[in-house]
Parts: structure tokens; sequence; C-alpha cells
């Protein structure tokens, strides 16, 4: 600009000699925090990952995501009882994203586009024995045969699935689900040996040439409470009955039926024997609503069905017809005690659903093991005491989930894996947390949470059609796109427009932002106008 | 509503960016390709809501004039901090004359374009309030009267901040300025009847007037978009909070804009031929003392000495706002 | 074209022809003849393509003019007086930013007391701002000097005033030449700015410039009008060529050669002075003129040429440097500086007061017996000043001094006695 006025008219842009960078006191850095959902899930799922790509509607994408840590989206889209929706940041802003819904989506649009895994890569000519083709069980195989390993399932039952198959009514998990999905998982490569009981595991493991075992057995035996019976009472476990819910001969409950117990266990066999054409199901337990271990909406689903509940109540005596109840109190710790008040019942059948306990016969004579209260003990990398034999699911100290099973099965799975090579497997550190402090919520739409259509109650009393229905495309895509993403970018470009210093480097769709550090002069304005929580300030060093 | 905002996409219309919407539904700002009309390196103070404020608005004018932007800048921080020799930050034909002259040198900039044929060039004037409602009024009402072809940019910070701080006639009552201490039983700036000056615009009748704030990025962009296709006299009034004369946090700039906003205090909307024509509604209303308390030049209102008695005049005023131009969606009152 | 047209409605014509695309107009006597007459004929579409603005202050009218000669169109704007003063701001930034703007200054006093009427005040009181001004004699120079003004400025980049007296030649009518435009056209090519706001090539003009290179910016302004002291003439000569007729320059003598008594000055008042020093010269006095055009830049060397065979030089401004005493004066004594020349100060026609033969005769007499006081106020009411002197020695409330003069003089005293 050789002829233009001296120093009164000046190129353009040339400020960029002025480096502002120098002014900071603080610089901001870009980082990931763990948002609550993650934190929550029993199975390790990324869950802001994967809807992170449901939110675009790459759901196949998305899909791919979630089954890196849970190869069982349609099922814990059903069965989950969704801690992360518990956890959700969203919660606090209006309702917890409706997370369950979308992985059912997920798991349902994976099935019907027939989405498969990928087959695992390099082999590592180890040989893996799974026990049990439970949620854990199935988890473990799924993930060992993607780090490459050669997996065998024991199972001593006719039909793989455990529990999901065994203890879930299909009213809430279709069973045409449950198989899809195991057989996806079997497709790795996986052996499935059905009616296979392994009765001693070291014996098993030898026969077959097995590397390391992995034993998830289950719970399978209705805990029995001593309750003086006539002769003729009918009574049974509720495990039994729902386990025989699956095969040809239906149970016979009788027209009047009284399920002894609190748990979710309790709830399924009510609403099972309603379905099975019981006039009256009633359940009796010796605490309050409040205190009952089930969860609300499965309670409140029960009643909508008409299943009736008797609080605070014991069974002290079974005959024919007729049950004897001794009404209970709570004492001021919330315990229920007896008050000698008694009162009688008609039913032709009781139920007891009171827990169930492990069968451990495969462990005897297995050295190095510990047993407590009729569980296996494992260590944090959930091998038991015995070298190689690891073990996991409602057979270990844990809470009973199918969601905790598969969780096991992942974490078992990592360590097997290290054991198997002779190396350590060391988790990632886990992120700081992505509290809803850090959020700068003005940021996201107003948008309540999609409710999953229900099946009509009166339907729900006579039919094990699927009681709750999944959402379509469109409400998918809405409940998903109500994920604030805690602590995770999802290029909203807020800091990228905010910088009054362009400081900010904008890498495009998927690469994030970088700070131009030459320039950023430190305001903070990027990480208070943040939506999710992913920039933070730390102090320059002198 | 003012502009159609994206009803749901996560984040709608309220972030800058948004990587599932459209990209014709994206921000100027949220494209790698803006113009960034001010570049790095300018001297404005960390957090300042005038360079911001100013790069949201010449963006979007260079975005939707494709290029064809002409600007003349008023004396005050925006041009001191921009352009001290040997450096520029600006990135478009920019001109600076006088503290009080920028509408009149817009008018011969856009007066030069028109004789020349050049009818797709488009012709910004800015300016700070200092120079926009008190000394360059006179060139300003000129301007509007005559319906030059200028669009008129306000960065109003409520203050003469280049000069240390001083009161302009934007300075709202009670507030702390060097030039109305917080002494005496009333403390801080008088009640006055005020300077609205977009309303004093839309007396005019000029085709277009709108208020915003750098809170609100796609009602601010929509705005300038809008005003750099009509032809004739325009004006914009941006709220652009300071750090420094405000005694506020360089971080909470966004913060105090959204805050002025969504308190009424700041009403946002835009007018056509002298009508208001749309205002941008309270998302989520909250009381004055939100807005004052997080800055020091109303730090003598609370604490120890409160005055009450002010905050709640202060708090009328909002209100005021709030009935006059129809803040809250129906049925919230 | 010859004709008898008033002096605004000629320089009007002549602005026209010079194709300006913007022109800024405020009403300010005794300027408001000529935006008058260029308003018409842009309404009338004669002249085309321009823009005219009716500004709101004259302030306004030089920032439109900054605003439309910074984007490439050129510019002028016409004031005088008070106008000039409330743009001055203005003034000084759009030579500061190198802006080729040609303005016409009607010349007139500047109030208080208002005023209408002409002196140089207005213009003399912008000396430093930076804006070369040159001052017309006659209606034909203020023509010719407005056409050579727009080369002057947009060669050197620099903005220009034209000065012609007020009332006294932009109300005369007289008889002038209105040139072509095929010979404006050839003369003033097309206007191609140094620098001009283009968003293909973007620039910022008005940058804040500090202590390291203020100094340097202002030296160049300066190191313009040096220039512009050998461009000037070259302008006239060309001038010359293609119009066929002597204006404009530095400065112009006349019965100098032999002159031992000088009389210097600028503007119309120059007419006046020639008849004087004919009759003069018929009495046999060796009187001379040297009559300045260009005040700004100032011509020390032509001045000093012009000078240096005379034995003593009257300088008769219309001017007051108030505490001083001569504007003008104080130049050409720099100019002389060395010479030994005796040089006297003769303040005359201040706020349109007239300029009569007979009192330049008593004056340059005694300039010739060099019985001058070294400022003399010419036709001063002594007496008048005197008593008003007189009654605030007296009384510290002595009341208004207008009103007190006018009093005295009867003038009052018969409307509200």
């Amino acid at each position: 600009m050789p002829n233009k006025p001296f120093a009164i008219t000046l190129k353009p842009g040339t400020s960029l000699a002025n480096l502002t960078g120098t002014w900071r006191t603080e610089r901001p850095v870009y980082l990931d925090r763990l948002p609550p959902c993650n934190n929550a899930c029993p199975a390790g799922e990324n869950i802001q990952g994967w809807l992170f790509h449901a939110e675009s509607g790459d759901y196949e994408q998305a899909w791919r995501v979630l089954i890196a840590d849970n190869p069982f989206p349609a099922i814990m889209g059903r069965v989950c009882y969704h801690p992360c929706e518990g956890a959700c940041n969203r919660g606090q802003l209006d309702s917890a994203v409706g997370i369950n819904s979308v992985e059912r989506f997920l798991g349902d649009e994976a099935i019907k586009r027939g989405w498969k895994f990928d087959k695992p890569g390099t082999q590592s000519g180890k040989r893996v024995l799974v026990v049990g083709a439970g949620p854990s069980g199935l988890s473990a195989a799924y993930h060992l045969a993607r780090l490459g390993h050669s997996v065998e399932i024991h199972d001593a039952g006719p039909l793989s699935g455990g529990m999901m198959r065994f203890g879930i009514p299909k009213y809430r998990l279709p069973r045409e689900v449950l198989d899809a999905e195991v057989v996806r998982i079997l497709e790795l490569g996986i052996t499935l040996k059905l009616n296979t009981k392994v009765a001693n595991i070291e014996d098993s493991m030898r026969a077959g040439n097995f590397d390391a075992a992995f034993l998830a057995v289950g719970a399978h035996i209705g805990k029995r409470a001593y309750i003086p019976a006539g002769d003729a009472a009918r009574i049974v476990d509720a495990v039994s009955v729902l386990r025989s819910m699956e095969g040809e001969d239906k149970p016979m409950l009788g027209r009047r039926v009284v399920v002894y117990g609190g748990g979710n266990t309790a709830i399924d066999v009510a609403r099972t024997a309603k379905r099975l054409g019981a006039t009256e199901t009633i359940i009796v337990y010796r605490r309050t609503r409040e205190k009952m271990p089930a969860h609300d909406f499965e309670v409140e689903e029960a009643l909508q069905e008409g299943i009736m509940i008797k609080w605070l109540s014991t069974i002290k005596h079974a005959g024919e017809h007729n049950l004897t109840l001794e009404k209970m109190a709570l004492d001021d710790k919330g315990f229920p005690q007896p008050t000698g008040e008694f009162e009688t019942m008609e039913a032709d059948s009781l139920v007891l659903a009171l827990g169930q306990d492990v069968d451990l016969s495969l462990l005897e004579g297995v050295s190095g093991l510990e047993i407590k209260d009729g569980v296996v003990q494992v260590g944090s990398n959930m091998m038991t005491g015995h070298q190689g034999i690891f073990a996991g699911g409602d057979m270990v100290p844990s809470e009973r989930t199918v969601t905790v099973g598969v969780g096991h099965g992942k974490k078992a799975a990592r360590y097997i894996d290290a054991w198997l090579r002779g190396t350590a497997y060391e988790p990632a550190a886990k992120h700081e947390p992505a509290d809803f402090k850090q959020l700068n919520t003005w940021y996201y739409s107003d948008a309540p949470k999609t409710m999953r259509p229900m099946l009509d109650a009166i339907r729900r009393q006579t039919s094990f059609d699927e009681v709750q229905g999944g959402l379509n495309e469109t409400n998918a895509l809405f409940e998903a796109r109500r994920c604030l993403s805690c602590g995770n970018c999802f290029e909203c470009d807020n800091c990228y427009g905010v910088c009054p210093d362009n400081a900010v480097i904008k890498l495009g769709p998927g690469k994030r932002f970088l700070f131009n550090y030459d320039y950023c002069k430190g305001c903070g304005m990027c990480v208070a106008e943040c939506p999710c929580g992913a920039i933070k300030m730390v102090a320059e060093e002198i | 509503m003012s502009f159609q905002p994206v009803k749901f996409y996560q984040t709608g219309t309220f972030t800058v960016g948004n990587r599932l919407l459209a990209p014709d539904e994206r921000s100027v700002q949220a494209s790698e390709m803006r113009s960034n009309s001010i570049n790095s390196g300018h001297r404005a103070c960390q957090g300042c809501g005038e360079a911001l404020g100013a790069r949201y608005a010449i963006d979007a004018a260079m975005a939707e004039s494709n290029g064809q932007l002409i600007a003349a800048n008023a004396t005050g921080c925006l041009e001191v901090f921009s352009t001290p020799y040997p450096e520029s930050s600006w990135q478009v034909p920019w001109i600076h004359s006088l503290f009080g002259n920028a509408p009149a040198v817009a008018t011969g900039i856009a007066a030069a374009m028109k004789v020349k044929g050049r009818h797709d060039v488009r012709v910004v004037a800015q300016g700070g309030d200092g120079g926009t409602t008190d000394i360059g009024f006179g060139c300003l009402s000129g301007m509007f009267e005559r319906n030059d072809d200028v669009l008129y940019i306000c960065y109003d910070n409520e203050a003469y901040m280049n000069t240390g701080v001083q009161r302009s006639s934007a300075t709202p009552p009670t507030a702390r300025t060097a030039t109305t201490m917080p002494v005496g039983p009333e403390p801080g700036n008088v009640f006055g009847q005020g300077k609205n000056v977009p309303e004093i615009a839309m007396a005019h009748n000029i085709p277009y007037v709108a208020t915003a704030t750098v809170a609100d990025l796609r009602d601010l962009e929509y705005k300038v978009r809008k005003a750099v296709n009509i032809r004739g006299a325009r004006y914009i009034h941006l709220f652009v909070p300071c750090p420094l004369g405000w005694g506020s946090a360089s971080h909470d700039t966004i913060r105090l804009a959204r805050l002025a906003k969504e308190t009424g205090m700041f009403p946002v909307f835009e007018a056509e031929h002298g009508e208001v024509t749309s205002v941008l509604k309270i998302r989520r209303q909250v009381p004055i003392e939100e807005y004052l308390k997080p800055q020091k030049r109303f730090a003598h209102l609370f604490g120890k000495h409160a005055h009450p008695e002010l905050v709640a005049r202060l708090q009328a005023i909002a209100d005021r706002h709030i009935r006059k131009y129809g803040l809250l969606e129906e049925g919230d009152n | 074209m010859l004709k008898q047209t008033e002096g605004s409605k000629a320089v009007a014509e002549a602005v026209a022809l010079c194709r300006p695309e913007v022109i800024c107009a405020y009403p300010i006597s005794p300027q408001t003849h000529i935006v008058e007459a260029l308003g018409e004929m842009v309404k009338a579409g004669e002249l085309t393509p321009c823009e005219f603005i009716n500004v709101e202050s004259e302030f306004a009218a030089m920032s439109v003019a900054i605003g439309s000669s910074a984007a490439g169109a050129r510019s002028y704007t016409a004031t005088a007086s008070q106008g000039l003063l409330f743009m001055v701001e203005a003034v000084y930034n759009a030579s500061g930013l190198g802006l080729p703007i040609v303005m016409t200054v009607a010349n007139r006093a500047i109030g208080a007391p208002i005023n209408i009427w002409n002196d140089h005040s207005d213009s003399l009181s912008q000396r430093d701002s930076g804006w070369m001004q040159l001052f017309a004699e006659t209606n034909q120079e203020a023509v010719d000097l407005h056409i050579q003004a727009f080369r002057l400025a947009e060669e050197l980049s620099m903005p220009v005033m034209v000065c012609m007296d007020g009332f006294i030649l932009t109300h005369a009518f007289e008889r002038v030449d209105i040139p072509s435009q095929e010979q404006v056209d050839a003369y003033l090519p097309p206007f191609d700015p140094r620098q001009v706001l283009d968003p293909k090539e973007p620039i910022s003009i008005g940058a804040m410039v500090g202590p390291e290179a203020f100094m340097e910016v202002k030296y160049l302004a300066h190191a313009k009008q040096m220039q512009a002291l050998e461009l000037i003439p070259q302008l006239a000569a060309e001038f010359k060529q293609t119009f066929g007729r002597d204006s404009g320059g530095l400065v112009r003598t006349y019965r100098a050669d032999d002159a031992e008594t000088m009389i210097v000055a600028m503007g119309s008042v120059l007419g006046t002075i020639k008849d004087v020093v004919d009759e003069m010269r018929a009495e046999g006095h060796k009187i001379g003129v040297l009559g300045i055009i260009s005040y700004r830049p100032f011509p020390l060397a032509q001045v000093r040429a012009a000078l240096l065979n005379c034995k003593r030089f009257v300088v008769l401004e219309k001017s007051l440097a108030v505490g001083m005493g001569g504007i003008v004066a104080t130049d050409v004594r720099m100019a002389v500086t060395g010479t030994g020349l005796r040089g006297f100060t003769a303040i005359a026609g201040l706020g349109g007061r007239s300029i009569p033969k007979a009192s330049l005769h008593k004056l340059f007499r005694q300039a010739e017996k060099e019985e001058l006081e070294p400022v003399t106020f010419v036709d001063l009411d002594w007496d008048a000043v005197n008593k008003q002197l007189e009654r605030e020695r007296q009384n510290r409330h002595s009341g208004p001094i207008a009103e007190n003069i006018l009093h005295d003089k009867g003038i009052v005293s018969a409307k509200f006695g």
C-alpha cells in the first residue's frame, strides 16, 4: 500500500501482528467430563456418546457406539431400570431424557434393518468357557469373541437367555426380540451348548481345553419361607411359575392367586397370573409401598391392571383354599413388627416371590474359592479366588438386574482378555463428573419428555402383548435431541461464536475446536457460554 | 416473533451454531467462512461486548451484502481498539472521521455509491452510545430525516467508556460512572426522562428500527440481514455490556445482556415505519436484582447501605417496558 | 461564454462544469445563492450524475463531503462565517485524512456581534487547518479558481477553500466568461482518488496515530502545501493555455516595477486599491500593488521577491488578530525578514465596513511618508470607542457595548431613547 496516506490509512486485518494472548492470566481448555448417565449405567454404556449420533439421525452409528459396551439394546430398552435417567441432569431442568426409549428404538431399528456386529479381528488362539447363557454370560461371550477369543457357552436350560427368558414375562420382553439379539451374538462364531449342565467346572475346562472360564449361572432357585401349610395347600415359587410360562404346560394357579413378596419378581408373577385368567391376584407384602423394593412404575402398571396389594401383612398359615395373615406395623426403624391381629384370605394358590438362591454345585471342590451369603466372592477384576475362573451376574454379590449382569460380562471379558494375554487391564481413568451447575441450560430448547405409548389396561389383563410401546423415528429423534450432552462438546459453535477475539478455531464437522492462544485474552466467555460444560479455565503458569 | 426460531434441534436457535441444522438455518457466526470483519489482535478489553457485537453485526451485514459493504465509524472504544497505527483490525473498507459525524460520513459514502451506480454496496455507520445518543445525535437525526440509505448501528454500553466511564444520555438511573458517583442521598445517575433513541428513531418514521443484544445472536443476525436489504435509513440499537465500565466479570458479558433482556430492562423489538412490528418475548423472567447484582456500578444499591427503594424504581422501569412492549408470552401475566 | 451574471450564479455554473458528484448544502448567507443554483441544476437534471444533499448543519455538510470524497466521489460544499466555524472539527479532519474536497467560502465576519457582512475572519481562522486557501479578486477569478481548485486538490489529495468576498463578489452582477464544458473537461480529468473506500480493496482510513508517527503525518501535510507552491503556478499557466486568460497563481503584482510603496492585499478590495493606485500614479506617486491569491500555502519567496525593490509596504487586510494586529501582515513580514523593509498593517473593512477610496488615499499617502502607526484601524470611530472605554473606566456595570455605541451614534436613542 505504498501510495496510500502515511499512518492514517492502514492495511486491513493487520492487527494480527498484535498477539493479545500475552494479556492472559487464565486459559480456557477443552475437556470431556463424565456425563451422569454414563456414570450411572451398570453396563458402562457411553450413553451421551450414542445419543450424539442418534441426534443427527445416524442411528446405525449410534447403535454401533452403543453395542461397543452392550450387545442388547432392544432388550435393555425394555427391561433396564435405567438408572441413567435417574441421574440425568435434564431431570433438574424439566424431565430426564428418555434414554431407555431411544435405546429400545435403536435396538428395534437394528433388528428391523438387520445390522450385524463387526466380525472379530485377529484370533488369540485362547479358549474361554462361559457357563450360563443369561445376560452376563452372553455379554461376556460377546466381548470375549470380539477380543479375538474362542468362546463356548454351556447352559443347563433348554433355551438361551437365562432370566431374560425364564424370569421376565414376555409382555415386558417379547421373545422374538430376545432371540434376535442372542442370535446376533452367536453369529460372532460362539458355540452355544444348551441342556449342558456343568457339573464341575474344573472337569469341564479340562475336557474342553479351556484357558479360562466365566461363570454366570444366575440365581434360579426360589427361596422358600417356612409357612405351616395344610397338605392340600398349593404353594409354588415365582421363578418356577415364570419358567414354566416358557414351556408347553402353563402353570395352573386357579382363580384367586396370592403372591407373597415385594420385589419386581412378585409384580411380574402377579401380572402373569392375571393374564393367565386369575380373577383376583393379590400381592401380600409385609411393609408399605414406600418400602417396597419393586420399581414404582411396575407397581403402578400392576395396579392399573387390577392387581391388588395387601400391605403390612405376613402369611402365617396356608390352607387348601385360604390363608391366615397377620397384620404388621412398622417400628421406629421402619421394620415390620407383628401385631397379633390375624385375618383370613381366600386363595387357590400361593406364589412365593421371596428372592432366589444360586446353584453353586458346579464349584464343588474348586480350590481357593470364597463363598459368602450363598454367592461367590470375586475381586475387582471379577476373578474368583481360583486363577482363571471368573464370575459375574446374580451369582456374585450385586444388585440382581439384567443390566448389572451385562456390565459384569463386559468387565470380566476385559480382565479375562488381559489375564489370557498375561497383561494387566487398566481401566481408563474416569473423567471428572459433569455436574448440572457446569451447564448453561439457557441454550437448550424447552422440550418435555416424550411418553411411550402404553397398551390399553383391559387388553393388558388378558394378553401377553407387550405393554409398553416404542417410539417412532420422529419422537425417538426428538427424545435423543433432548440430551444436554453434559460435559461433552456437541459442536454448537458457541465458543467459536462468543469469543470477542476470534481466538477459537473451528476444525469442521466432527473435529471440534481449538483455541488460538496467540490471541485468546482469557476472558472466559467461552466457558460461561458453553452449554454443556466442556471447557474450563486453568491458571496460566508463570 | 421477530424471526422464525428453529423450534427444536437440541438447542434450537439459542446457540451460535448447531451441527444438526441445515446450512441455511445456521448463523453467520457459526460459519468457518464468516468474514471476521474485526480481526484478532484488536485491543479491546477482555470480554468486550462491543468487539463481539460489532463482529456479529458487521459479519452479518457482510454475509447479506455478499461482501459489498463500507463502514463509517464514530470515535470511541471501537475505533481506538481496532485501528491504532500501524495495525487495523478491520477487514472491511472502513473510515473513522470524528466522534459526532459518523451518520453524516455514511450519508456521504452512500451518496457516492449512488452516484457511481454501485447499488450493490451497502453502507453501515456505527458508534457507541455517546457518539450516537449525545454528540452524534444531530447528524443521526438528519440522516434519519433525509432517509439516507444508511444502516446505523449503535453499540450501547451505557456510558463513555473510552474516556474513563463518564455518564452519557444512555446511562441508566442509579448507575455509578465517573461523573455520577455513588455518593449523597441519591447515589449514582439520576432518574431522568431518559433518551430512548430507538423510539426517537421510530418518531422519524424511518423504514426500520430494531433493538438487539449480544446475547441473542440469531435475533441480531436476522435484524441486521433484514436491515441490509431495506433501502433508506435504518437503525439498530445493540446492547453490549462493558466489563470495565460496569465492573462485571469478563465472562459475564453475554449473561448480563441476557439478563437485561430477561428482566425487561432492555426491551428487544423491531419497528417498521414507526410502528412496533415484533418483540422478542422474555423466556425466563427474573427480578431486576439478578441483573444488577453482578455489576459493581450498582453495588451501592445493595449491601450495608442498601437502597431498596431505588431497586424498586428500576424494577418499575423494567415492568413498564414489559407492559408497554408486551414482553411476556400471552398468559404469563 | 460571456454573460452578465451574479457572482454566486457564475460560481455555481463553474462548479457544475467541474462535474461534482456530491454537493452538500446548508444555508448560510452569503453563500446560499451558490448552492441554491446548484440544487436547481441537479433537480432539473442538468447536473448529473450528482447527489445534492440538504444536510442539517455545516458540520454535517463537511462530514458528508468527507464520506463521499473518501468513497471516491468529487465532493463540493460551500459555507461562510459561523458555518465554517461550526464545521471546524470536520474541516481539520478532511485535510488530516487527505481528502480533496473543494469548498467555497463566501467570506463573512464572525460574531458576536452577529454580522452577515464581509471580511476575511472566517477563512483566516482556518489558516492552520491544513486546507489550501485561494482568494478571488473578481467574479471571473472566482469562476476560474474553482476549476483550478479541483485540479489542485485532486493532484495533491488535499482540500482547497476558494475564498470570495461575501456580497461584494457573491451578490455582485458582473460580466463573466463562463467556459465551455469541453474546455473544463480538457483541463480537469475525472477524479482518480489516491485512496478510496472500496469493497474490492478494503483499507482502514482514519487510524489513531500516536506520538511515533503524528509529526510525520503533519509534516507530510506541510510538504503537500510546499508542493502546491510549485503546482499552483503550473496550473495557472496550463489554465491560460486552455482558457486564454491569466487567473490564479500564487501572487499578482500591479504597477510594481518602480514602486517605492507597495500595497499588499487579498480579495476584491484589490480592485479599489488598484483604482487608488492608478489615481496616485497619475499624480506621480511611486506606488504599486501586490495581490496574494494563495494564502495557504503562503508564497513566502514570491512575496519577498515582489517587495524586494520597494522601500515600504502596507498590508491592508480585512481581518484582525485580536491582541496582536494583522494576520496576513504577520506572514508578509515573515517573507521580508532581513530586508530592512518598513511594513505597516492596516485593518480595514471588518464586518462589511466600506473601504472608500478617500480613506485609502489618505492611508497610502501617510504610508509614503511613513507616518503610520505599526497597526492602523482604517476609519475607526475613535469617538465611539473612547466614550465606551471611558464609561467602562467609570462604571463596572456599564452596559452592553454595541448598544452603547449605537446610542452614542444616536441610532438607538431615536428608536427607543
